[in-house]
């Protein structure tokens, strides 16, 4: 192989006078040897970078249960998952007729209330504002719940209504639902 | 040109700008480009490059896995369980860097022997060797206190017992002990510090390092026949010639880290430091990583605690003085029939002193660590110092060309790479 590839390799490294576009053994061998640098590189990098994505604990952690008996109408509680705030409340009717009532042209985030719930008295988002990652106030009944009766962000003044939607302030989209399954009447899954 | 810029040799508009602000780019080209090396290297001397790989394999994983270690005794032990078992591929990175630790030091075992072999450390190489010597020190430090991080019983007694011995130091030390420790045992300051200095120590070795290879190229490369290159028919451009040869044993050095990673992680550690820390019970037998193994033999040699404390760090020390105690104008042993058969006797006591540094220190154990560690100490202290007077040495070679190429250099021509531009030299 050496012997018969070596005349034109001899022409092309000659100083004077190369044919300057021939391509050569060489520029082959260059470009082999990039390509498996450039594999090697990302074999080498791979497990690196895949360590920094969460671990299998971290995964394990991934879901949590909670029991919805205990909670009142009217009432919400707030739950961990995945190291955020959930918010769960348990609408009362009033709330209920008025996040339903609310034609989706007057909303910023346009979504019906009975896409963002499973069953119409159980609202469960992700406590955190979509603005910036703040956490709305309104879970307890001596919070502000801003002008629409759902949260309201103190940190720069969004307000979320009774489905959790954005109805007023910076914040772009409305709270986020969780992906969820009831495991029985009165319990859900998280994640 | 304007005044204050670099005057580069470079084309490309970009390279161009930036070398003649900052002449990186002439730097490497001077120092791994055309730097004159010599011409008759053998495979000894991949294993400064080896290294110097090694060492950047230590820090990017020693980097990853600091992000998932927890330096607390409550938790230091489930965060290395956790990253061999959760983190995605954490298996694989603390693998890698604990057989890595163990590579490292058998790669700068050899770079080490290769320099005593062929009389590396001599004139006008002193201080080179010396700040190699500095860099052994900083790895065993380093090396040391990453085996307390996992916090099992290993790394427990083993912080405890190389702590004790500063104990040995009359008066104070015992309170250097208590300062060592943060406390009045081995405990969780302990663990805070040994992983910050962990963390820190690899970046002195790497500056350390840098001084060793700029002090490297100021005086240039040993060879295996030890004589000074005498001009261009003698050496070749380091680029392509020697980063093809150290690419070579890269390859090999590569196949046996995986191997060692794949097929037998754990064969080189100690089955004991699977187990949590517990300062109630030590191990019924407690010997450290191999490569500590020879100083530890010479420590467990001399019945009385200081005494072994300081032959154990003498027989480091003694290498800080080793270009003054080979008297021999001599460098390569090739060239020194009584001093090579000394050394290769040495080396093979230094394999005896390793053997015996993991057997229980009773009986003949201690007899043959104790010719062992006489031995170590006479071959820097009497052979070689005695030797320079009355060793006759070989002749040595006319040049590194002559004996590479034999009587072609004279004729020049031939085909061998890069006699053409050798040829014009061979008149001076």
């Amino acid at each position: 192989m050496a012997q018969t590839s070596a005349p034109s390799g001899a022409t092309t490294h000659s100083p004077a006078g190369a044919p300057a576009e021939a391509v050569t053994k060489r520029d082959f061998l260059k470009l082999t040897t990039t390509a498996f640098a450039v594999v090697g590189v990302g074999a080498l990098a791979w497990p690196f970078i895949s360590s920094l994505a969460p671990g299998g604990d971290v995964l394990a952690l991934a879901s949590t249960d909670v029991d919805l008996a205990p909670i009142a109408e009217g009432s919400a509680v707030t739950v961990m998952w995945r190291g955020k705030p959930v918010f769960v409340r348990h609408r009362t009717a009033a709330e209920i007729e008025a996040a339903r009532a609310e034609p989706l042209s007057g909303l910023k985030d346009p979504a019906a209330d009975d896409s963002r719930v499973q069953q119409a008295p159980w609202l469960v988002v992700v406590g955190i504002c979509t603005h910036l990652g703040c956490v709305p106030l309104g879970q307890r009944p001596t919070d502000a719940r801003g002008d629409f009766g759902g949260w309201f962000c103190p940190c720069h003044g969004s307000h979320y209504d009774t489905s959790g939607r954005i109805r007023r302030g910076p914040a772009p989209t409305n709270l986020e639902v969780p992906s969820y399954t009831f495991t029985s009447d009165t319990a859900i899954r998280i994640g | 040109m304007a005044i204050g810029l670099h005057d580069s040799s470079f084309k490309n508009p970009v390279v161009r700008w930036v070398d003649q602000r900052l002449p990186v780019f002439t730097m490497i080209q001077k120092e791994y480009g055309t730097f004159p090396t010599p011409r008759n290297f053998n495979y000894f001397w991949n294993f400064g490059a080896l290294a110097m790989i090694n060492l950047m394999i230590m820090i990017a994983t020693g980097v990853f896995l600091a992000m998932h270690y927890t330096a607390h005794v409550d938790h230091a032990f489930e965060s290395v369980e956790r990253i061999m078992r959760d983190v995605h591929f954490g298996w694989l990175i603390r693998y890698a860097h604990m057989n890595g630790a163990h590579l490292f030091f058998a790669v700068v075992f050899i770079h080490i022997w290769r320099g005593m072999y062929y009389g590396s450390y001599k004139a006008p190489r002193e201080l080179l060797w010396i700040l190699g010597v500095i860099i052994f020190l900083l790895m065993m430090a380093t090396a040391f206190m990453g085996y307390v991080l996992p916090w099992g019983q290993m790394s427990f007694w083993g912080a405890t017992v190389i702590t004790n011995l500063f104990s040995a130091i009359p008066l104070i030390g015992p309170e250097i002990v208590t300062y060592l420790w943060g406390g009045f045992s081995v405990d969780n300051p302990t663990l805070n510090r040994f992983f910050s200095l962990h963390f820190l120590l690899p970046f002195v070795i790497t500056g350390v390092v840098f001084l060793h290879v700029a002090a490297l190229h100021i005086t240039g490369s040993n060879n295996p026949l030890g004589i000074e290159p005498k001009g261009p028919q003698d050496t070749l451009p380091f680029h392509p010639y020697y980063t093809a040869k150290d690419s070579v044993g890269i390859v090999v050095y590569l196949a046996v880290f995986a191997f060692l990673i794949f097929f037998m992680p754990n064969y080189l550690g100690h089955a004991d430091n699977y187990i949590p820390a517990n300062p109630l019970v030590t191990p019924a037998h407690i010997v450290p990583e191999w490569y500590f193994l020879p100083f530890y033999a010479i420590l467990r040699a001399v019945p009385d605690k200081l005494g072994g404390v300081i032959l154990m760090f003498g027989a480091i020390a003694v290498l800080f003085v080793l270009p003054w105690l080979d008297t021999s104008k001599v460098r390569s042993m090739r060239f020194r029939p009584i001093a090579r058969i000394a050394f290769l006797l040495w080396t093979v006591n230094f394999m005896v002193l390793t053997w015996v540094g993991a057997k229980p220190a009773e009986g003949h154990y201690v007899l043959i660590a104790q010719i062992g560690t006489m031995i170590y100490f006479a071959y820097f202290l009497v052979v070689l110092p005695a030797l320079g007077r009355l060793e006759r040495p070989l002749p040595l070679p006319e040049s590194i060309a002559r004996a590479v190429l034999g009587p072609k250099a004279q004729l020049g021509g031939g085909p061998v790479p890069g006699a053409a531009t050798a040829q014009p030299m061979e008149k001076a």
